[in-house]
Protein backbone atom coordinates (compact mmCIF):
# COMPACT_ATOMS: atom_id res chain seq x y z
CA UNK A 1 0.00 0.00 0.00
CA UNK A 2 1.46 3.35 -1.05
CA UNK A 3 2.19 5.65 2.17
CA UNK A 4 2.63 9.13 0.95
CA UNK A 5 2.05 12.84 1.65
CA UNK A 6 2.34 15.11 -1.13
CA UNK A 7 1.88 18.37 0.33
CA UNK A 8 3.01 20.42 -2.94
CA UNK A 9 3.04 18.27 -6.49
CA UNK A 10 3.63 20.08 -9.84
CA UNK A 11 4.74 23.29 -8.23
CA UNK A 12 0.80 23.59 -6.49
CA UNK A 13 -0.56 22.37 -3.45
CA UNK A 14 -2.11 19.33 -3.35
CA UNK A 15 -5.24 17.83 -2.38
CA UNK A 16 -3.94 16.00 0.00
CA UNK A 17 -2.29 19.50 1.72
CA UNK A 18 -6.31 20.68 1.76
CA UNK A 19 -7.40 17.47 3.34
CA UNK A 20 -4.73 17.47 6.38
CA UNK A 21 -6.06 21.30 7.38
CA UNK A 22 -9.43 19.67 7.24
CA UNK A 23 -8.98 16.80 8.63
CA UNK A 24 -6.77 18.97 11.95
CA UNK A 25 -9.53 21.84 11.84
CA UNK A 26 -12.29 18.46 12.43
CA UNK A 27 -10.26 16.90 15.29
CA UNK A 28 -9.63 20.49 17.01
CA UNK A 29 -13.81 20.94 16.78
CA UNK A 30 -14.12 17.43 18.13
CA UNK A 31 -12.33 17.73 21.04
CA UNK A 32 -14.13 21.39 21.88
CA UNK A 33 -17.19 18.58 21.36
CA UNK A 34 -16.54 16.86 24.27
CA UNK A 35 -14.16 18.18 26.50
CA UNK A 36 -15.80 21.68 26.32
CA UNK A 37 -18.25 22.15 29.75
CA UNK A 38 -19.49 25.98 28.33
CA UNK A 39 -22.24 25.00 26.11
CA UNK A 40 -21.21 28.02 23.59
CA UNK A 41 -17.37 26.53 23.70
CA UNK A 42 -19.36 23.40 22.01
CA UNK A 43 -21.24 25.48 19.56
CA UNK A 44 -17.70 26.68 18.54
CA UNK A 45 -16.36 22.75 18.04
CA UNK A 46 -19.36 22.40 16.02
CA UNK A 47 -18.49 25.45 14.02
CA UNK A 48 -15.23 24.40 13.14
CA UNK A 49 -16.53 20.88 12.57
CA UNK A 50 -19.09 22.60 9.92
CA UNK A 51 -16.15 24.74 8.12
CA UNK A 52 -13.56 21.55 7.91
CA UNK A 53 -16.82 19.61 6.02
CA UNK A 54 -16.84 22.57 3.48
CA UNK A 55 -13.15 22.58 3.26
CA UNK A 56 -13.45 19.52 2.07
CA UNK A 57 -16.35 19.47 -0.33
CA UNK A 58 -14.65 22.30 -1.94
CA UNK A 59 -11.03 20.33 -2.31
CA UNK A 60 -12.58 17.77 -4.14
CA UNK A 61 -14.48 19.69 -6.06
CA UNK A 62 -11.35 21.45 -7.57
CA UNK A 63 -9.65 19.36 -7.82
CA UNK A 64 -11.96 16.11 -8.77
CA UNK A 65 -11.90 17.44 -12.27
CA UNK A 66 -16.46 18.63 -12.07
CA UNK A 67 -17.88 18.90 -15.66
CA UNK A 68 -17.47 22.30 -16.89
CA UNK A 69 -21.19 22.83 -17.11
CA UNK A 70 -24.50 21.18 -16.19
CA UNK A 71 -25.66 19.83 -12.86
CA UNK A 72 -22.61 19.20 -10.47
CA UNK A 73 -20.60 21.59 -12.39
CA UNK A 74 -20.74 24.05 -9.01
CA UNK A 75 -21.69 21.21 -6.77
CA UNK A 76 -18.74 22.48 -3.98
CA UNK A 77 -19.48 26.10 -3.65
CA UNK A 78 -23.45 25.01 -3.50
CA UNK A 79 -22.99 22.25 -0.98
CA UNK A 80 -20.43 24.94 0.63
CA UNK A 81 -23.93 27.77 0.68
CA UNK A 82 -26.40 25.21 1.76
CA UNK A 83 -23.95 24.05 4.65
CA UNK A 84 -23.72 27.56 5.88
CA UNK A 85 -27.35 28.55 5.69
CA UNK A 86 -27.91 25.21 7.77
CA UNK A 87 -25.24 26.68 10.31
CA UNK A 88 -26.48 29.85 10.52
CA UNK A 89 -30.06 28.05 11.35
CA UNK A 90 -28.37 25.62 13.79
CA UNK A 91 -26.78 28.42 15.32
CA UNK A 92 -29.84 30.74 15.77
CA UNK A 93 -31.75 27.85 17.67
CA UNK A 94 -28.44 26.60 19.74
CA UNK A 95 -28.56 30.25 20.98
CA UNK A 96 -32.41 30.63 21.59
CA UNK A 97 -31.99 27.71 23.54
CA UNK A 98 -28.80 28.45 25.47
CA UNK A 99 -30.50 32.07 26.80
CA UNK A 100 -33.41 30.18 27.66
CA UNK A 101 -31.13 27.92 29.81
CA UNK A 102 -29.57 31.10 31.18
CA UNK A 103 -32.82 32.14 32.02
CA UNK A 104 -33.77 29.00 33.61
CA UNK A 105 -31.13 27.31 35.68
CA UNK A 106 -28.31 30.85 35.46
CA UNK A 107 -25.75 28.75 33.99
CA UNK A 108 -24.60 27.48 30.25
CA UNK A 109 -22.39 24.60 31.90
CA UNK A 110 -23.40 21.79 30.50
CA UNK A 111 -22.51 19.81 33.87
CA UNK A 112 -24.87 21.12 36.01
CA UNK A 113 -27.61 21.00 34.30
CA UNK A 114 -29.51 17.91 34.61
CA UNK A 115 -33.40 18.21 34.22
CA UNK A 116 -35.64 19.38 31.48
CA UNK A 117 -37.80 21.47 33.55
CA UNK A 118 -36.56 23.83 36.39
CA UNK B 1 1.81 31.98 -14.43
CA UNK B 2 4.64 30.63 -12.39
CA UNK B 3 4.95 33.99 -10.06
CA UNK B 4 1.09 33.24 -9.37
CA UNK B 5 1.78 29.62 -8.25
CA UNK B 6 4.59 30.66 -5.70
CA UNK B 7 1.53 33.19 -4.91
CA UNK B 8 -0.45 30.54 -4.31
CA UNK B 9 1.42 28.23 -2.66
CA UNK B 10 2.59 31.43 -0.36
CA UNK B 11 -1.00 32.24 0.54
CA UNK B 12 -1.91 28.55 1.35
CA UNK B 13 0.98 28.34 3.94
CA UNK B 14 0.02 31.71 5.53
CA UNK B 15 -3.81 31.17 5.64
CA UNK B 16 -3.21 27.43 7.09
CA UNK B 17 -0.75 29.41 9.55
CA UNK B 18 -3.58 31.45 10.75
CA UNK B 19 -6.19 28.70 10.38
CA UNK B 20 -4.78 26.54 12.52
CA UNK B 21 -3.17 28.55 15.18
CA UNK B 22 -6.60 30.37 15.34
CA UNK B 23 -8.77 27.08 15.32
CA UNK B 24 -6.22 25.32 18.42
CA UNK B 25 -6.78 28.88 20.23
CA UNK B 26 -10.75 28.37 19.64
CA UNK B 27 -10.85 24.75 20.26
CA UNK B 28 -8.83 25.00 23.60
CA UNK B 29 -8.64 28.53 25.19
CA UNK B 30 -9.75 28.32 28.73
CA UNK B 31 -11.17 31.91 28.50
CA UNK B 32 -14.70 31.38 26.17
CA UNK B 33 -14.06 34.97 24.72
CA UNK B 34 -10.81 34.42 23.66
CA UNK B 35 -12.08 31.50 22.04
CA UNK B 36 -15.27 32.94 20.49
CA UNK B 37 -12.45 35.76 19.06
CA UNK B 38 -9.96 33.37 17.58
CA UNK B 39 -13.15 31.88 15.87
CA UNK B 40 -13.58 35.46 14.05
CA UNK B 41 -9.62 34.40 12.31
CA UNK B 42 -10.37 30.93 11.55
CA UNK B 43 -13.26 31.59 9.53
CA UNK B 44 -11.68 34.88 7.84
CA UNK B 45 -8.77 31.92 6.54
CA UNK B 46 -11.56 29.30 5.84
CA UNK B 47 -12.83 32.28 3.46
CA UNK B 48 -9.14 32.60 1.81
CA UNK B 49 -9.10 29.04 1.13
CA UNK B 50 -12.67 29.31 -0.60
CA UNK B 51 -10.56 32.10 -2.94
CA UNK B 52 -7.53 29.51 -2.89
CA UNK B 53 -9.88 27.11 -4.38
CA UNK B 54 -11.81 28.65 -7.10
CA UNK B 55 -15.03 30.05 -5.61
CA UNK B 56 -14.87 33.64 -5.01
CA UNK B 57 -19.17 33.81 -3.81
CA UNK B 58 -19.07 31.38 -1.40
CA UNK B 59 -15.64 33.34 0.35
CA UNK B 60 -17.87 36.27 0.31
CA UNK B 61 -20.78 34.57 1.44
CA UNK B 62 -18.89 32.80 4.28
CA UNK B 63 -17.19 36.46 5.76
CA UNK B 64 -21.46 37.89 5.40
CA UNK B 65 -22.79 35.29 6.67
CA UNK B 66 -20.26 33.21 9.11
CA UNK B 67 -18.19 36.21 10.38
CA UNK B 68 -21.20 38.96 10.13
CA UNK B 69 -23.68 36.74 11.34
CA UNK B 70 -23.18 33.71 13.36
CA UNK B 71 -20.29 35.03 14.92
CA UNK B 72 -21.85 38.13 15.90
CA UNK B 73 -24.70 35.84 17.38
CA UNK B 74 -22.00 33.46 19.43
CA UNK B 75 -20.24 36.76 20.52
CA UNK B 76 -23.84 37.87 21.88
CA UNK B 77 -24.07 34.44 23.36
CA UNK B 78 -21.07 34.70 25.13
CA UNK B 79 -21.38 38.15 26.62
CA UNK B 80 -24.96 37.82 27.57
CA UNK B 81 -24.50 34.65 29.60
CA UNK B 82 -20.29 34.73 30.76
CA UNK B 83 -20.34 35.03 34.22
CA UNK B 84 -16.63 36.05 36.05
CA UNK B 85 -17.48 33.55 38.91
CA UNK B 86 -17.57 30.92 36.40
CA UNK B 87 -13.78 30.65 35.73
CA UNK B 88 -12.52 27.27 34.95
CA UNK B 89 -10.47 25.63 37.66
CA UNK B 90 -6.94 25.73 37.07
CA UNK B 91 -4.66 22.75 37.58
CA UNK B 92 -7.30 20.15 37.48
CA UNK B 93 -6.78 17.74 34.55
CA UNK B 94 -10.23 15.74 34.73
CA UNK B 95 -10.25 12.45 33.47
CA UNK B 96 -13.30 13.31 30.47
CA UNK B 97 -10.28 15.84 28.93
CA UNK B 98 -7.95 12.77 28.90
CA UNK B 99 -10.49 10.54 27.37
CA UNK B 100 -11.27 12.99 24.71
CA UNK B 101 -7.76 13.96 23.77
CA UNK B 102 -7.06 10.10 23.33
CA UNK B 103 -10.69 9.60 21.18
CA UNK B 104 -9.60 12.85 18.67
CA UNK B 105 -6.19 11.33 18.32
CA UNK B 106 -7.28 8.28 17.75
CA UNK B 107 -9.29 10.06 14.79
CA UNK B 108 -6.43 12.02 13.67
CA UNK B 109 -5.05 9.09 13.05
CA UNK B 110 -7.10 7.15 11.07
CA UNK B 111 -8.06 10.63 9.18
CA UNK B 112 -3.73 10.45 8.11
CA UNK B 113 -4.26 7.34 7.50
CA UNK B 114 -6.59 7.63 5.17
CA UNK B 115 -5.49 10.43 3.48
CA UNK B 116 -1.92 9.49 3.33
CA UNK B 117 -2.93 5.73 1.49
CA UNK B 118 -5.98 6.44 -0.12
CA UNK B 119 -5.75 6.57 -4.12
CA UNK B 120 -7.14 9.73 -4.54
CA UNK B 121 -8.96 10.43 -8.49
CA UNK B 122 -7.03 14.02 -9.15
CA UNK B 123 -8.57 15.59 -12.40
CA UNK B 124 -4.94 16.58 -14.30
CA UNK B 125 -6.15 20.13 -14.59
CA UNK B 126 -7.93 21.20 -11.41
CA UNK B 127 -10.49 24.26 -11.67
CA UNK B 128 -9.36 27.28 -12.33
CA UNK B 129 -10.31 30.24 -10.07
CA UNK B 130 -12.86 32.51 -12.09
CA UNK B 131 -16.45 34.07 -11.42
CA UNK B 132 -18.81 31.61 -9.91
CA UNK B 133 -21.81 34.61 -8.67
CA UNK B 134 -23.85 34.39 -12.17
CA UNK B 135 -23.35 30.13 -12.43
CA UNK B 136 -24.86 30.09 -9.01
CA UNK B 137 -27.36 32.65 -9.00
CA UNK B 138 -28.58 30.51 -12.27
CA UNK B 139 -28.28 27.14 -10.52
CA UNK B 140 -30.32 28.33 -7.53
CA UNK B 141 -33.01 29.34 -9.44
CA UNK B 142 -33.14 26.06 -11.94
CA UNK B 143 -31.28 22.43 -10.99
CA UNK B 144 -31.19 23.72 -7.34
CA UNK B 145 -34.80 25.06 -6.95
CA UNK B 146 -36.01 22.57 -4.31
CA UNK B 147 -33.25 22.40 -2.07
CA UNK B 148 -32.94 26.38 -2.13
CA UNK B 149 -36.83 26.28 -1.37
CA UNK B 150 -36.31 24.44 1.16
CA UNK B 151 -33.25 26.21 3.28
CA UNK B 152 -35.37 28.58 2.92
CA UNK B 153 -38.24 27.42 4.72
CA UNK B 154 -35.78 25.54 7.15
CA UNK B 155 -34.82 29.36 7.84
CA UNK B 156 -37.83 30.83 8.55
CA UNK B 157 -38.93 28.23 10.98
CA UNK B 158 -35.49 28.52 12.83
CA UNK B 159 -36.64 32.56 13.53
CA UNK B 160 -40.03 31.39 14.09
CA UNK B 161 -38.87 28.64 16.90
CA UNK B 162 -35.83 30.66 18.15
CA UNK B 163 -38.43 33.56 18.85
CA UNK B 164 -40.32 30.88 20.66
CA UNK B 165 -37.95 30.11 22.82
CA UNK B 166 -37.06 33.06 24.07
CA UNK B 167 -40.50 34.85 24.36
CA UNK B 168 -41.29 35.81 27.99
CA UNK B 169 -43.15 33.53 29.27
CA UNK B 170 -46.65 34.34 30.75
CA UNK B 171 -47.30 34.40 34.44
Amino acid sequence: MPSQLPLITNGAVSLQAYLLVAALLFVFGLVACMARRNAIGILIGIELILNAAILNFMAFWHYGGAPLTGQGALAGPLMGVFVIILAACEAAVALAILLSLYFNFGTVEVDSIHQMKE
Amino acid sequence: METLQHGTILGFWLITALVLASGAVAAFARNIVQAAFSLFFTLLGMAGYYVLLGSDFLAVTQVIIYVGGILVLLMFGVLLTNRPLERAQRGTLRLYVLGAAAGAGLMLLVLLRIIATAQWRVAAEPIAISATVRPIGLALLSGYLLPFELAGLTLLLCLVGAAYLVRRKER
